[in-house]
């Protein structure tokens, strides 16, 4: 048994408090600025694409910049990312293309992707059930003997579910390197936090698994990649799991099909608003004299082309063939799918119709 | 060859696909220090370490989803439920990620695990041991599901199970696990999916069954020698299913009782029903009949044997079905 102290309430800031992080330079300062860029625009853009009937249902993660930035960036290229459906553009940041996101929320199956090529997991839909797959992962590398290290990203309603408290134990009694990252921005659709648990702070939690949680401000950057670095640092010298509360609040719907107005404090949206993640982040970068108007304007038309290219890849992409209804469930599939697919074309004529 | 009980064959097949293949682990609860609750996993960790035969917290999602990230991470994990009714909490990773991941990586990461655990009832045990969920994981796409119904068929089907590239589900009959040895090959023995096996030739009619529905379908035919002449199928693998010796059988007897221990509604019992109807009606002389418990809750045991299905029943519907 070890020791842990109670997670720390605390809000873990760097941007407020006018600090600087160490061993972060201008060049890594300006990475984080372009990821977080990049996000921001694949949220912008697809809520834009989304209207337009060019892309399905989508989950928009606007303000969870920081957090999905930060916290990725304090990993190795070699560490393995788990997203929920809120972190679904986070594979960007480690190589995947625009269009196989979009693809993804386009409801097309060249949004598959394998999981080994860019060490990101497919995109979980229901809530906290890979929660056990990131611990499994991380487990069974230390059980390799390799130094990997895994990060789960979840929300704050994910906590109350049971697959993420079977998954945080498991990874806490086999002490693997794993990440908690729970974004918690005090919103599961309708559910406030109220709802969703008792305890005071969802850090909290940490403390009945027997590993260390901190509490960190999660519009900001620099702080949610310096607490992260610290439990990663930490997993990958074999001191087990993290809990990492990230707070932050969601300033825009759960998702384009939800009208948040029925049950946010619309007020309080505006404020997070004006303080969101990006433009926090940009005034901190410009007064520290590494962002000028220049740069500023080059990053964000990199990011804008990325999308551009991306969406229009997508959009050449021709729809799926009918037979690819039956590839894939299977790596060895029964024989009966062979009939039914020649009966399929029969009466389709060879076209999806 | 040495004779075994079906459990002594389950625990031997690990023994050798874990020496095979050191990718392949044990994981679950009870499996390692007590060897399972049946002694299924005896001694595997004394052999293999507690890194491959891993006694887990009692979390029946957090295994098989455990397993999922296991897969990823190259391993070939061997999940035990430690009993049918126990492994419901696991129907969600089941339902939501092990049936579905390699489809959802576009066919290009494999998630070679499998599922096993004891099945059925009869066995005189409290509330919730004595479940035959088949049809639950049957129904589940992505995943395959076998039961044997014999010592070598435990050990071959769940050797081919470990070494097959995707999810597979097998479900092993408690009820026969320790009641009669016999002869199981030795080292590396495997029974090839999807294929059925004719327990008994027979002319005048077929039980079709699996698990310990075959040995009392052989009783049942037993029984019957001399009015008529019973063939046992035992299927063996459910998904994928042999349709081919179904099909056969039918067309050879000309009458079919299928015999299943779960409830009857939505059966595995009425998926084979309903093929026979497809694709061997003008072989059939007559309806196809299901024997099976009923759509209660699997009841106490002072009262068990009147929900499983019994030799009487069982040569009732082979005697109505002669006089159709």
């Amino acid at each position: 048994m070890t020791q842990v102290a109670p997670g720390e309430h605390e809000l873990r800031r760097v941007i407020d408090e006018d600090r600087e992080v160490e061993g972060l330079g201008e060049q890594e300062l300006l990475d984080f600025y372009r990821s977080m860029t990049l996000l921001r625009t694949y949220d912008e853009r697809s809520l834009v694409y989304h209207r337009q009937g060019r892309i399905g249902t989508y989950a928009m993660f606007w303000n969870h910049e920081a957090m999905q930035a930060g916290s990725a960036h304090a990993l190795a290229d070699g560490d393995w990312i788990f997203p929920s459906y809120r972190e679904s553009a986070i594979g960007l940041l480690r190589g995947i293309r625009a269009s196989t996101i979009l693809h993804w929320w386009r409801g097309h199956p060249a949004g598959w992707w394998n999981p080994a090529d860019h060490n990101v997991a497919s995109i979980c839909v229901p809530i906290g059930t890979h929660v056990p797959h990131a611990a499994g992962l991380a487990w069974g590398k230390k059980l390799k003997g390799e130094k990997t290290v895994a990060i789960v990203y979840f929300g704050d309603g994910a906590t109350s579910e049971g697959s993420f408290h079977e998954g945080a134990n498991l990874a806490a009694v086999m002490q693997a390197p794993l990440i908690l990252f729970c974004n918690n921005n005090q919103w599961a659709i309708s559910t406030p936090l109220s709802a969703q648990t008792h305890a005071e702070a969802l850090v909290d939690k940490a403390a009945g698994y027997g590993i260390p949680g901190v509490r960190v401000d999660g519009g900001d950057v620099l702080a949610v990649f310096e607490a992260t670095r610290e439990a990663v640092e930490r997993a990958r010298a074999g001191g087990g799991p993290t809990f990492v509360e990230a707070v932050s609040y969601r300033a825009a719907p759960h998702g384009t099909a939800d009208d948040p107005r029925a049950y946010i404090d619309v007020e309080r949206v505006e404020q997070e608003k004006r303080n969101e993640c990006l433009g926090r982040y940009e005034r901190y970068l410009r007064k520290l004299g590494v962002l000028g108007d220049e740069l500023d304007a080059a990053i964000k038309a990199e990011a804008l082309e990325v999308m551009r290219a991306g969406i229009a890849e997508a959009e050449a992409e021709p729809d799926p063939e009918v037979g690819l209804l039956f590839e894939h469930a299977y790596a060895n599939p029964p024989a009966s799918f062979a009939a039914e697919l020649a009966e399929l074309r029969r009466i389709l004529g060879g076209g999806v119709g | 060859m040495s004779e075994l009980f079906m459990v002594e064959a389950v625990n031997d097949a690990l023994h050798v696909e874990l020496a095979r293949d050191d990718s392949v682990m044990v994981l679950g609860e009870d499996v390692g220090r007590a060897g399972g609750v049946f002694r299924a996993t005896a001694g595997l960790r004394d052999r293999f370490g507690a890194d491959r035969c891993v006694d887990t917290p009692l979390a029946e999602a957090g295994i098989l989803g455990g397993a999922v990230g296991l897969c990823m991470a190259g391993w070939r994990p061997v999940c035990e439920m430690q009993y049918d009714a126990f492994s419901y909490p696991c129907l969600d990773q089941l339902i939501t990620h092990v049936g579905r991941y390699h489809w959802r990586t576009g066919g290009k990461m494999e998630f070679p695990l499998v599922v096993r655990m004891p099945y059925g009832g009869g066995v005189r045990a409290p509330e919730l041991h004595d479940d035959s969920p088949e049809t639950y994981y049957v129904h589940t796409p992505g995943v395959k599901v076998a039961i044997p119904s014999t010592p070598a068929d435990a050990k071959g089907l769940l050797a081919a199970a470990i070494r097959d590239p995707d999810p597979v589900v097998v479900l092993e009959p408690k009820l026969i696990y320790r009641n009669e040895r016999a002869e199981v090959p030795e080292g590396e023995f495997v029974v090839q999916l999807g294929k059925a096996r004719l327990a008994r030739e027979g002319s005048d009619a077929t039980l079709v069954a699996y698990g310990a529905m075959v040995p009392l379908c052989e009783r049942a035919a037993d029984e019957l020698e001399g009015e008529a002449s019973v063939e046992v199928l035992d299927v063996r693998t459910l998904k994928p299913l042999d349709e081919e010796a179904l099909l056969a059988s039918a067309a050879k007897t000309g009458r079919v009782v299928i015999v299943q221990e779960a409830p009857r509604t939505a059966g595995f019992g009425a998926e084979l029903a309903a093929i026979l109807a497809e694709k061997a009606i003008l072989d059939l002389h007559g309806p196809v009949l299901r024997v099976t418990g009923f759509d209660v809750p699997y009841p106490y045991w002072k009262i068990e044997d009147a929900y499983m299905p019994s030799v009487d029943r069982v040569v009732d519907a082979v005697r109505k079905l002669l006089a159709f």
